[in-house]
């Protein structure tokens, strides 16, 4: 199988944290590369690494973090950019969309402030120019008032609003690359659905890669080609997004699919996973899965599972589910 | 954009205020023992049953409260404070004479408190380490230590052992002035700067880590931007709140300084009238610190809700 060299290439990142001093793992092991123009999903629950990672590919942690792995974009190292690519490669190649607007866009300035000051502090460009881009923009995401919305503060506007926002803001720097960490999460469902075909209509016509971050694995098989999954700081499965239901060969992406509600059957039990999920930094030796698996067996407590590809997809599990096994699980 | 209705809410606040204010510094005339003519005169002396008469008319202490009361306070709208008996000349007068060298001193430790508290706090925030910790450390210090033992302390080794400034007096001219009124200054600054830096560290730290910031940077907005355009700018609110109220906290404070410094000036004034039961000077002064305090209060509160709109729109909900 030939694949065009990937925009995105994340290699064995890990991430350490400094907690009190102490430099804590939050992420063990995560592998995905997303190629220019395609959409992959970073799938988890809160704890899993995911929102880190995807902040790690901007380098944007908290000080006294690590990196260890390799990440490269469009084939260049970002851990050993130095600080002024670093802000170039922020400025002008990577925009990222944040779950909370609110939080994430500064309530003491204006709307318009926010829009421009991407492009007036990072291109020299003036601000009337400026101004007519985000305007351009902002009508593209569907607020046709850029004029009075410029002026305004953020608490004037409605959560869904402000992310549109947000996503303006991003597409304004021209990426090539968009992360969107939980776009949808914080806003209610009609809106959900306004901002991921903003989204998409934004993506399509500029050719934008996507990395995904959410917690709804079922978006994520909608929305992007490919789905990564990660559990506890470490990625345990890729996979393309069709393949999700018949082709999920980790244990913990069988068990999340399996936690879904039933569509159309109202009275069926919720099926939820046994024990609870694990933080990145308290993960035992072996896999991290292995005390809520049914399959664990001994090697799982001890032996860390790597990845180990197979026609397309990958799965960090010693003892993967087979196609054939499918009919057996979802019985 | 500011609410009309906001700016009438703290306008009314205001004038309730000094309304209540005016009746409890009034009333407190009648609440010492004995007659209240014998503290109009002062005193000290045994007072000529003929000039009690006359002040009783004078002052319509033989009036309803009320009535009193409000010939009082219409009086002193219109400037009018009395006269004072002690001093033999109207209060207006006395006040007027002083008021220049309290404003001068108060301005001076308004500046300090301002540039030196914000300042401080933010080299500490945003250099952390141990820059933080001393700097922590010597604002703590500075709010420990009360001003009256502050001024003893600064008079001991800034014009004792060292002979840098004068110990006692208000100086000429502008250069005399300044001379003379920096230990004072310093003295009434000390704790205020304390807080300030207190303040504006712990609102720099937080506007550090938040989320906003996160943004900027993420966009790659260049470091210095970050810190002017979002650090530092939302951090004024908090920072300029407390300023105001340390500023007008000064006023009360002043008292202490110009005492201890013989820079006199209205604290002055007040403690030597107190002293000699001279009522007329305490009320007027009295009423004067309040309106002046209160006017401080209510334009700190009008600026910080035209700074951040939130205030004006959360308060205006309620």
């Amino acid at each position: 199988m030939t694949t065009p060299a990937p925009l995105l290439e994340i290699d064995a990142l890990g991430l350490d944290l400094a907690v009190e001093g102490a430099p804590r793992t939050v992420v063990h092991r995560a592998d995905l590369a997303i190629p220019a123009g395609e959409a992959v999903a970073l799938v988890g629950e809160s704890g899993s690494g995911k929102s880190l990672t995807a902040r790690a590919v901007l380098r944007l942690l908290p000080a006294g973090a690590r990196l260890r792995g390799d990440m490269r974009f469009a084939g260049e190292s970002v851990p050993e950019m130095a600080a002024e690519r670093l802000r170039g490669f922020r400025a002008a190649d990577v925009a990222m969309v944040f779950q909370d607007p609110r939080a994430h866009i500064n309530p003491a300035r204006s709307v318009g402030d926010f829009l421009v000051e991407g492009l007036t502090t990072t291109r020299g460009i003036s601000r009337t120019e400026a101004v007519a881009k985000v305007t351009a923009i902002l009508r593209e995401v569907g607020i046709p008032d850029a004029d009075r919305r410029l002026r305004q503060r953020p608490h004037e506007l409605s959560g869904g609003l402000l992310q549109r926002v947000m996503i303006a803001a991003a597409l304004a720097a021209e990426p090539r690359l968009l992360l969107a960490d939980e776009p949808t999460t914080a806003l209610d469902v009609t809106t959900q659905e306004e901002v991921m075909a903003i989204i998409a209509e934004a993506r399509a016509a500029r050719g934008l890669a996507m990395l995904f971050i959410t917690h709804d694995l079922e978006l994520a098989a909608a929305v992007c080609g490919r789905v990564v999954v990660m559990y506890a700081g470490s990625t345990v499965e890729e996979l393309p997004a069709a393949e999700l239901r018949a082709g999920a060969a980790h244990p913990y992406t069988r068990a999340l699919l399996a936690s879904r509600p039933p569509v159309g059957d109202r009275d069926a039990r919720l099926r939820s996973i046994a024990g609870r999920p694990l933080s990145g930094f308290e993960v035992p030796a072996g896999c991290a899965f292995a005390d809520r698996c049914p399959r664990a067996r001994d090697r799982c407590r001890h032996e860390t599972p790597l990845p180990r590809t197979a026609a397309g997809s990958a799965a960090a599990c010693h003892y993967p589910y087979t196609a054939v096994e499918e009919a057996d699980s979802h019985a | 954009m500011m609410t009309l209705r906001f700016v009438a809410t703290r306008l009314a606040t205001l004038v309730i205020t000094v309304f209540v204010s005016s009746l409890a510094i009034y009333g407190a005339m009648f609440l010492t023992p004995g007659d209240p003519a014998t503290l109009l005169v002062g005193g000290s002396r045994s007072p000529d049953p003929e000039v009690l008469a006359r002040i009783h008319r004078e002052y319509h202490l033989d009036d309803p409260f009320i009535q009193g009361y409000w010939h009082w306070l219409s009086s002193c709208l219109q400037g009018d404070f009395g006269r004072s008996l002690v001093f033999r000349d109207s209060v207006a007068d006395l006040i007027g004479a002083r008021v220049g060298s309290t404003l001068a001193l108060v301005g001076y430790a308004a500046v300090l408190v301002l540039t030196a508290g914000t300042v401080i706090g933010t080299m500490a925030a945003l250099r952390g380490g141990r820059v933080e910790a001393f700097a922590t450390a010597l604002t703590a210090g500075a709010m420990a230590v009360p001003t009256f033992v502050m001024s003893v302390l600064l008079i001991w080794l800034f014009a004792v052992r060292l002979p840098w400034f004068p110990v006692y007096g208000s100086g000429e001219g502008f250069a005399g002035t300044i001379s003379h009124l920096t230990l004072p200054a310093v003295a009434l600054a000390l704790t205020w700067i304390g807080y300030v830096a207190q303040v504006t560290r712990t609102a720099v730290r937080a506007e550090l880590r938040a989320e906003h910031v996160e943004t900027a940077r993420g966009r790659g907005v260049p470091e210095r931007i970050v810190i002017r355009r979002h650090v530092l700018h939302n951090a004024s609110g908090p920072v300029f709140a407390v300023s105001g109220v340390g500023i007008a906290g000064l006023i009360a404070t002043a008292a202490i300084a110009e005492q201890a410094f013989g820079t006199g000036g209205l604290g002055a004034l007040m403690i030597d009238a107190a002293a000699k039961q001279d009522m007329a000077v305490v009320q007027a002064v009295s009423l004067l610190f309040v309106v002046v305090f209160v006017v401080i209060n209510t334009t700190v509160d009008l600026i910080s809700a035209a700074l951040d709109p939130r205030l004006a729109t959360r308060e205006g909900a309620v």
